[in-house]
């Protein structure tokens, strides 16, 4: 039973990890009150995600795949392209993060607030002024 | 290269014209002025006469006028097919489009009505849709058509603007747009198990198609659309509720377009796609003939205790459309051709009726009955003319209806269904309670009522029309073929949908 | 000539995104050189995809290796018959939409006006990369630029704008990482992120559980791109509150394209012999069935016209969805014909809210009185747009609606009829409601901005709204060419 358990996270035990990462991740976008964590939360899970690519190109014999005159079969090197898209993933999240951050400071500015709870107060008072200033009574 | 005058593009032109019409009357809208409005409206209308008019020997001939004119969905054309029955209706919408335009200018001009532009452009469009109903050759070209006189005849009922009118023009849509979706969904189902959708006289449903309780229901799926527009109770009331539109617009729904549409499509239905065998075997002939029977005494009963005299009509318009509907459903030659005249017959009695209220309403502004006392005084002539379409909805003979009703009655005689006689025959004395008090009224000798002394009777522009359609329908009725073969079209399709049988 | 003509699927891509990049520089030279850039640009794209769409329609599917990297090692565009004809559409929305921003930008901040520019540039860049591509990998960047840019142009629309912009960006941040995920696992399992190689890997057999979870990830990620019930809920105030400018393309087909995403996954990639096809489609039918009902629910309730608009797209992404979920090939193409009309239906609404904003600064249907006599042509659009959504005949939304029938009549899926029928009356409720509005209302007195004897409002407002006019009867009327021109690609893959 043991050893069943063992060889399965060692298999397999990092992906769970990397499952429980990205649980804790959507968890805490829907679950946080405040902008900053939701954003931050965000990060978590993409950051899930990328470990979970990394995992998956990772095998035991390989080695960096930069071309060595020593090393000549392809089967000694790992996986390249996993990598390669996770470059491209960190790039995109990190895009992401930016128009986060930059939205986020437009929304201290206009509402003086990143709590939820405060800012949904804030724009139910909004649209009854709207109700009653924009329109004749 | 292409011959433009070959009879088998006539029936595009047909509906071409008054689509144009339409688009330039609304294009051009304030832009213009009221004369040139005007000025499309009856080119249009001539134009379209003149056309479907060129038909009539060939389809008499019994050439087949058939144009797919490019595929509309996968696998069915855009098609028209011009038949008799097609050709009757059509014939009566253009000779009335041309009738009721002069009418129109009149009443508008009478009237000082508002939203000029947007009455003559849905007017057109309207019977654009009708002709295109006529010719359709198809289920789909059929609805298309059928949908665009949904679509265009709301602005015509909402024409006022005001709260009555909103009321209305959503009860119209409620019951128009309800009845049309589930007609839409019986032509999928229609298609997906035939794989056709041709008009066939005689219909192209087979029992192998649709098992039995199968088939009633998409009978009364189909059927629906059609009796919600000729306003077989209970799903009429939306008729009398449009009845807050402007006279012409009202002339249009009852006489000419909506109703009869919904009476031409029961007939399509019950006659070109189920054909009599399976109308008959799925039982929904005899239940919709019987729902007829039972429109026709009631809304006669109804009409007796209506004192505005547009909803007295409106009740009559119920009660006569249901003639067509029993007529088609009795399903015999006879009263096939029966239904299909009576389409005629009472599109210029009713339309010479509204026309006449209209007139009463724009030269004296009385809507009610009870104040038209001695008003044949001062409108003698358009009296005169209710008069005779009254006797006509009667059923009087030498009047139009006689024949249609003759016929009915004896597709009804030899199918051996007493109690569709007695009904037939009863209704002709209802109508005569309920239309005969106006003209006692009118003309009632002894009293003298000062408000009609003077005046005089209506403006020309109204009263021609009115007593052409009125001369129209005595003339008919003495010779039911003068002019147009109407009588001859009427029985050539009822031969068609019944000779594969015999 | 001829490299112009056989680089054509990645032209189209480069020159909106190279316009993009260089709108802000070229605004530094000179204060509208910038904007033209990225006009042109997308009329350069809407041509190309003109002229691809009759090499497609004449030669057959179009593989293009980028930068002739071998297949399946190197990323290929793939323009078969349905991408052609969608990229023509999106391609001239785009352009639409670039004419018409230009009446909502700011005139002192040339800058600010350049950087939307770029931003609708890349929105482009995006859909119609997303359209092209062949490899999910490259998919997943052309979402994320489609993602992004629309992040931008939301949160340029005022204070609510930023909020539901940032709303949107977490949401869609989900649905990029859920979607990256379902590759993930697929990528593991055949070790390839070609759509075609993929696909003939996993028909090998002995994937369903791998397939199966990836597709747990892959239908709510899709789910959310597009708006599909129950995922829906960034969308209303999303369309809302986006910047007027940008919103008929927002609207009218950065929805869609997810949607074509999830046809290709679901079909080009799983195929219908995946084992828990029929129950995906159930699932997918279900969830389409209950958002087509509550959308047009929902709408109902609305007085801004952007909102009624918003819970309407959430009611007709239900009815591409609805198609896929029937499967068949003519259901199929119902479901693409619907993603053409309703861009344009919903592009065109917008273009005439837009119209009336700029001429009347209101949004509130209460405040529409009569407008149709100061603004016909713009009603006329509103109107046709209208009874396209119902699926008055011969309007596009008309058509559409026959083939998903047909398909369902096909399938036997009767309750699907019935739901369609219903969903149309729904839709009926409302937009009678506000052509009612429009033409029957009292007039209230609005101040006019915009004055002209001759034309009801700029040319740059009459080209887009009279473009979709036309479009909406074109698709409808000759429906049957482009049902036949998707029927080349669909007869393979449906049901």
């Amino acid at each position: 039973m043991m050893t069943l358990i063992n060889t399965f996270l060692a298999d397999k035990g990092i992906y769970m990890l990397t499952l429980l990462l990205l649980s804790l991740g959507v968890a805490g976008v829907i679950v946080c009150n405040n902008y900053m964590k939701k954003l931050i939360c965000m990060n978590v899970m993409q950051v899930a995600v990328i470990f979970f690519f990394l995992c998956l190109g990772q095998k035991s014999p390989g080695t960096i795949p930069v071309a060595m005159d020593t090393v000549v079969k392809a089967s000694d090197y790992i996986n390249p392209l996993p990598h390669g898209l996770m470059l491209t993933a960190i790039v995109v999240s990190l895009g992401t993060t930016g128009v986060g951050l930059s939205l986020l400071l437009r929304i201290r500015e206009k509402y003086g607030t990143i709590e939820e709870d405060d800012m949904l107060r804030r724009e139910e008072l909004m649209t009854r002024v709207e109700k009653n200033g924009g329109k004749r009574d | 290269m292409i011959n433009f005058m070959a009879l088998e593009l006539r029936p595009l032109y047909a509906v071409l014209v008054s689509l144009i019409a339409s688009g330039l009357i609304y294009v051009l809208g304030e832009h213009i002025r009221p004369n040139a409005r005007e000025a499309i409206t009856m080119v249009a209308a001539v134009c379209k006469a003149v056309i479907v008019y060129s038909l009539i020997p060939a389809v008499l001939a019994g050439t087949e006028i058939k144009l797919e004119v490019f595929k509309i969905v996968k696998g069915v054309s855009f098609a028209f097919n011009v038949d008799p029955a097609g050709m009757v209706f059509a014939c009566v919408a253009s000779t009335l489009w041309i009738l009721t335009s002069i009418y129109s200018i009149g009443y508008m001009r009478g009237h000082g009505e508002q939203n000029q532009t947007g009455y003559f452009a849905a007017f057109a469009m309207c019977l654009c849709a009708a002709t295109g109903l006529c010719f359709a050759g198809n289920l789909i070209t059929f609805f298309i058509f059928f949908e665009v006189l949904t679509v265009a005849t709301y602005p015509l009922v909402v024409h006022y603007r005001d709260a009555e009118g909103t009321v209305s023009g959503r009860k119209y849509l409620a019951y128009t747009l309800i009845s049309g979706q589930i007609f839409f969904a019986a032509i999928v189902i229609v298609y997906s198990v035939s794989g056709t959708m041709d008009f066939v006289p005689g219909g192209f449903i087979t029992k192998d198609m649709l098992p039995m309780p199968w088939a009633l229901v998409v009978f009364f799926m189909m059927i629906g659309a059609g009796i919600v527009k000729a306003g077989v109770m209970p799903l009429h009331s939306w008729l009398p509720a449009a009845m807050v539109a402007p006279t012409p617009v009202s002339a249009l729904l009852h006489a000419v377009a909506v109703v009869k549409a919904g009476a031409f499509c029961t007939l399509r239905v019950v006659l070109y796609v189920f054909g009599p065998e399976m109308a008959k075997a799925c039982y929904g002939a005899d239940i919709l003939a019987w729902m007829a029977v039972f429109t026709i005494i009631l809304s006669s009963f109804i009409a007796m205790r209506k004192y505005n005299l547009k909803a007295r009509l409106a009740f009559s318009t119920v009660g006569q459309l249901s003639y067509i509907v029993l007529g088609i459903c009795i399903l015999t030659p006879y009263s096939t051709a029966g239904a299909l005249y009576h389409i005629v017959a009472h599109a210029f009695m009713k339309i010479t009726l509204f026309m006449a209220a209209g007139a009463i309403f724009v030269t004296t502004h009385k809507k009610d009955i009870r104040e038209m006392v001695g008003i044949g005084k001062r409108m003698p002539v358009t009296m005169m003319a209710f008069t005779a379409a009254s006797i006509g909805i009667a059923g009087f003979p030498f009047f139009v209806g006689f024949v249609s009703k003759a016929n009915i009655i004896m597709g009804a005689v030899s199918m051996g269904k007493p109690v569709f006689v007695a009904t037939l025959i009863a209704s002709a004395l209802l109508a005569l309670t309920y239309l005969m008090p106006v003209v006692l009224v009118a003309f009632k000798k002894n009293v003298d009522n000062p408000e009609f002394d003077e005046g005089g009777d209506a403006a020309p522009a109204m009263l021609i029309p009115l007593v052409i359609t009125a001369v129209i329908s005595i003339i008919l009725g003495i010779a039911p073929n003068a002019g147009l073969h109407l009588f001859d079209l009427a029985v050539m399709a009822g031969n068609q949908i019944f000779t594969p049988l015999m | 000539m001829t490299n112009l003509i056989g680089n054509t699927p990645v032209l189209i891509i480069l020159l909106p995104l190279c316009s993009a990049l260089l709108c802000l520089a070229l605004t530094a030279v000179s204060k509208n050189l910038g904007s033209l850039v990225v006009k042109i640009s997308c009329l350069g794209s809407l041509v190309l995809s003109v002229i691809q769409l009759c090499m497609v329609v004449s030669g057959g599917t179009i593989h293009y290796a980028i930068g002739n990297y071998a297949v399946p090692y190197g990323i290929e565009f793939v323009i078969d018959s349905l991408n052609a004809v969608l990229l023509v559409a999106f391609s001239l929305m785009g352009f639409l939409t670039v004419i018409f921003a230009g009446n909502f930008s700011d005139n002192k901040n040339h800058f600010k006006t350049a950087g939307a520019y770029a931003e609708l540039a890349l929105l482009i860049t995006g859909i119609l990369g997303m359209t092209s591509t062949g490899d999910v990998f490259n998919l997943y960047v052309f979402l994320e630029i489609t993602s992004l840019s629309a992040y931008c142009l939301i949160s340029l629309g005022g204070s609510r704008g930023v909020v539901s912009a940032y709303r949107y960006m977490l949401v869609g941040t989900i649905a990029a990482t859920f979607y990256l995920l379902g590759i993930g696992i697929l990528y593991a399992t055949t070790g390839t992120l070609n759509m075609g190689d993929m696909s003939n890997i996993l028909n090998e057999g002995g994937h369903d559980g791998a397939m199966l979870v990836a597709m747990c990830f892959l239908i709510p990620a899709f789910g959310i791109k597009m708006a599909l019930f129950p995922f829906h809920g960034w969308q209303p105030s999303a369309y809302t509150h986006a910047e007027p400018g940008s919103r008929p393309l927002v609207t009218g087909v950065m929805g869609k394209v997810p949607a074509l995403a999830m046809f290709r996954f679901f079909y080009c990639i799983y195929g219908t012999d995946f084992r828990f096809f029929r129950i995906a489609l159930m699932l997918l039918g279900i969830l389409s069935v209950i958002g087509m009902i509550y959308g047009s629910l929902m709408a109902m309730g609305q007085n801004d016209i952007r909102k009624i608009l918003a819970y309407s797209s959430v009611a007709q992404i239900g009815y591409i969805s609805l198609g896929f979920a029937i499967g068949t090939p003519i259901a199929l193409a119902g479901s693409f014909l619907h993603m053409l009309g309703h861009a344009f239906m919903k592009g065109g609404l917008f273009f005439c809210t837009g119209a009336i904003r700029y001429k009347y600064g209101t949004v509130d249907i209460n405040d529409f009185g009569r407008i149709y006599k100061k603004m016909p042509l713009t009603c006329g659009l509103l109107v046709i747009a209208a009874l396209s959504m119902i699926g008055i005949p011969p309007t596009a939304g008309f058509f559409s609606k026959w083939y998903l029938a047909l398909g369902a009549a096909g399938q036997h899926e009767w309750i699907y009829i019935a739901v369609l029928v219903l969903s149309s009356l729904l839709n009926a409720v409302y937009f009678f409601r506000l052509i009612e509005k429009v033409f029957i209302r009292q007039s209230s007195d609005l101040k006019t901005r915009w004055e002209s004897e001759v034309l009801e409002l700029p040319v740059t407002l009459i080209i887009p709204i009279v473009a979709c006019f036309l479009a909406i009867l074109g698709i409808g009327l000759f429906n049957v060419k482009i049902i036949d021109v998707l029927l080349m690609t669909l007869e393979g893959v449906g049901l």
